[in-house]
């Protein structure tokens, strides 16, 4: 494990270094070898560009803006859709977790919802909120929302009743009880279900893009293949991919953060 | 108050019914009173409902055959006059110490000055100065227990329920921490009901000893066990002994009971 590695408590900055330049040297590899396939197997395609042309081909997108303006709206709507899904499906989870009736009318629905490719409903979506950020931010927020309907579920469910009873017997009335008590034994399993739904997002976000979208990395990696400007086709899908990984790298700080009360 | 006991069960029976399978009668015709500032100690095998009845009393299960009345009043939920012990302690785990103590002070609204200041002379009281802003997961377990005595003794309960709340610990905590719970009590009275399986600590600890019977559980007899607490060497002297003996007689068979009487 990575992160077994980092909490080694004594270690000096130059070991430090040294580590995390060993950890990414199949990165640094796959750059190398990424290169030099591109210079002298497909030297006279340009189905693979090199890994500086692609480069270069990047800091044009930057320049000329067009990187940060289809990566703004491409971050708004996964934003908005993922913000979405976490609130309306923690929220949704708990209240299956503690209140009957809603979990025998949801159960079944989320159920059978579950396993469907969330990428079927991209049509649907088009179809009921048009070509613009709607349809995507729809998308996100009805694939992402289950994974964190079921975390928060089953977080929710084992609950420990010593818990729940203490905080009635301190005089929390059974709203205040969901919120101090289950929510927080929720968290831990919402928080993975979170992550799950954060890797979703980019699937589904690149995808419905892909597929109709006038903006967003989606079109714009599309957009660019179709013109054969393969080495800025590169340059996005590249900013899509490390994007993803900072995010999930970010969250997985951010969520051992707030578990720090786990020892 | 007027006459009656404090805490009045009459005849109170339950049935506890597993997701899957037969239901278990749990109770059967419980009654018993405990008076104002009154240590009774409920003494019985595992399983012979003794948690149960302390649950009932608390309010956290529903009472489907007779009554269970607090200050003349019968119990239908919880409540902030009866605060409770558990054995794993059942501390918030994503609180420290200091917010885990406070917590019952802001459900009753105390102002912040107020509030922190209280929960600091619990803190004192209980031993866990310089552990304010531990979570419990950095405690050892007596310490979690000081923890969470101190929290329930924060909205001043005037009974405090408590369910084998050092079953968990090792030897020496467990008597350790005997002395402070009686220290405790003798310097802020309360009524308090203790259920324990072991003899020795509850004839220690209780004004009067109620043992239960193997399931359905009973009360079979209740002892007075009044003695000198303040006594150091209150486990040598023969009067400590041959009480201890005498109730050990008692709860031995139905232990047998509980044990052999399984698969009946």
């Amino acid at each position: 494990m990575t992160s077994a590695a980092l909490a080694l408590p004594e270690r000096t900055r130059l070991q430090a270094v040294s580590m995390s330049l060993f950890r990414y040297l199949p990165l640094v590899l796959l750059a190398i070898g990424w290169e030099l396939t591109a210079r002298f197997v497909f030297a006279s395609s340009s189905a693979l560009p090199s890994l500086s042309q692609v480069a270069a081909a990047w800091i044009e997108l930057v320049k000329d803006g067009d990187l940060i303006t289809h990566g703004a709206s491409s971050l708004y709507r996964a934003g908005v859709g993922l913000l979405l899904a976490v609130l309306i499906g923690a929220a949704l989870g708990i209240f299956m977790a503690w209140w009957r009736p809603v979990n025998i009318a949801l159960a079944p629905l989320v159920e059978m919802f579950y396993p469907m490719p969330k990428s079927a409903l991209i049509p649907v979506t088009v179809i009921w909120l048009g070509f613009g950020d709607g349809s995507k931010i729809l998308l996100i927020f009805l694939g992402c929302m289950l994974p964190v309907t079921i975390g928060a579920f089953n977080g929710a469910r084992g609950t420990d009743r010593a818990l729940v009873w203490s905080a009635r017997s301190m005089g929390a009335g059974r709203l205040r009880m969901l919120w101090d008590v289950v929510l927080p034994s929720a968290i831990p399993e919402m928080l993975n279900g979170i992550r799950t739904a954060l890797a979703l997002t980019f699937i589904l976000l690149v995808t419905s893009e892909l597929i109709v979208a006038r903006q967003g990395f989606g079109y714009l990696i599309g957009y660019l293949g179709n013109n054969g400007s393969y080495d800025a086709m590169f340059a996005v899908v590249l900013t899509v991919a490390f994007l993803g990984f900072a995010a999930d790298r970010i969250y997985q700080r951010l969520m051992q953060r707030i578990l720090r009360w786990r020892e | 108050m007027s006459g009656q006991p404090q805490i009045v069960i009459d005849k109170v029976c339950h049935t506890y019914r597993p997701p899957r399978g037969k239901p278990v009668l749990a109770l059967d015709d419980v009654s018993l009173s405990v008076g104002t500032r009154e240590f009774l100690a409920l003494l019985g095998p595992s399983g012979c409902g003794k948690s149960t009845l302390l649950y009932l009393i608390g309010g956290f299960l529903p009472i489907e055959r007779g009554t269970i009345s607090v200050e003349s009043k019968p119990v239908t939920a919880p409540g902030p006059d009866r605060g409770i012990v558990f054995q794993h302690f059942a501390l918030f785990p994503w609180k420290t110490v200091r917010a885990n103590i406070a917590y019952g002070l802001e459900r009753q609204g105390m102002p912040r000055e107020q509030r922190e200041a209280r929960v600091q002379s619990l803190i004192e009281m209980v031993g866990l100065r310089g552990f304010e802003d531990s979570f419990p997961s950095q405690l050892s377990g007596g310490m979690k227990q000081r923890a969470a005595i101190a929290r329930t003794l924060a909205f001043d309960p005037s009974i405090l329920l408590m369910d084998e709340p050092f079953g968990a610990l090792d030897a020496q905590t467990r008597h350790l921490m005997q002395s402070e719970l009686l220290s405790i009590w003798q310097r802020t009275p309360k009524t308090v009901i203790f259920v324990t399986h072991d003899v020795q600590e509850a004839v220690y600890l209780a004004d009067r000893v109620a043992v239960m019977s193997a399931r359905p559980g009973r009360i079979k007899t209740i002892v007075d066990t009044k003695f000198d607490k303040n006594d150091k060497n209150i486990f040598k002297t023969k009067q400590f002994v041959d009480q201890v003996d005498a109730i050990w007689d008692l709860v031995r068979d139905e232990a047998i009971k509980a044990q052999g009487g399984r698969e009946s």
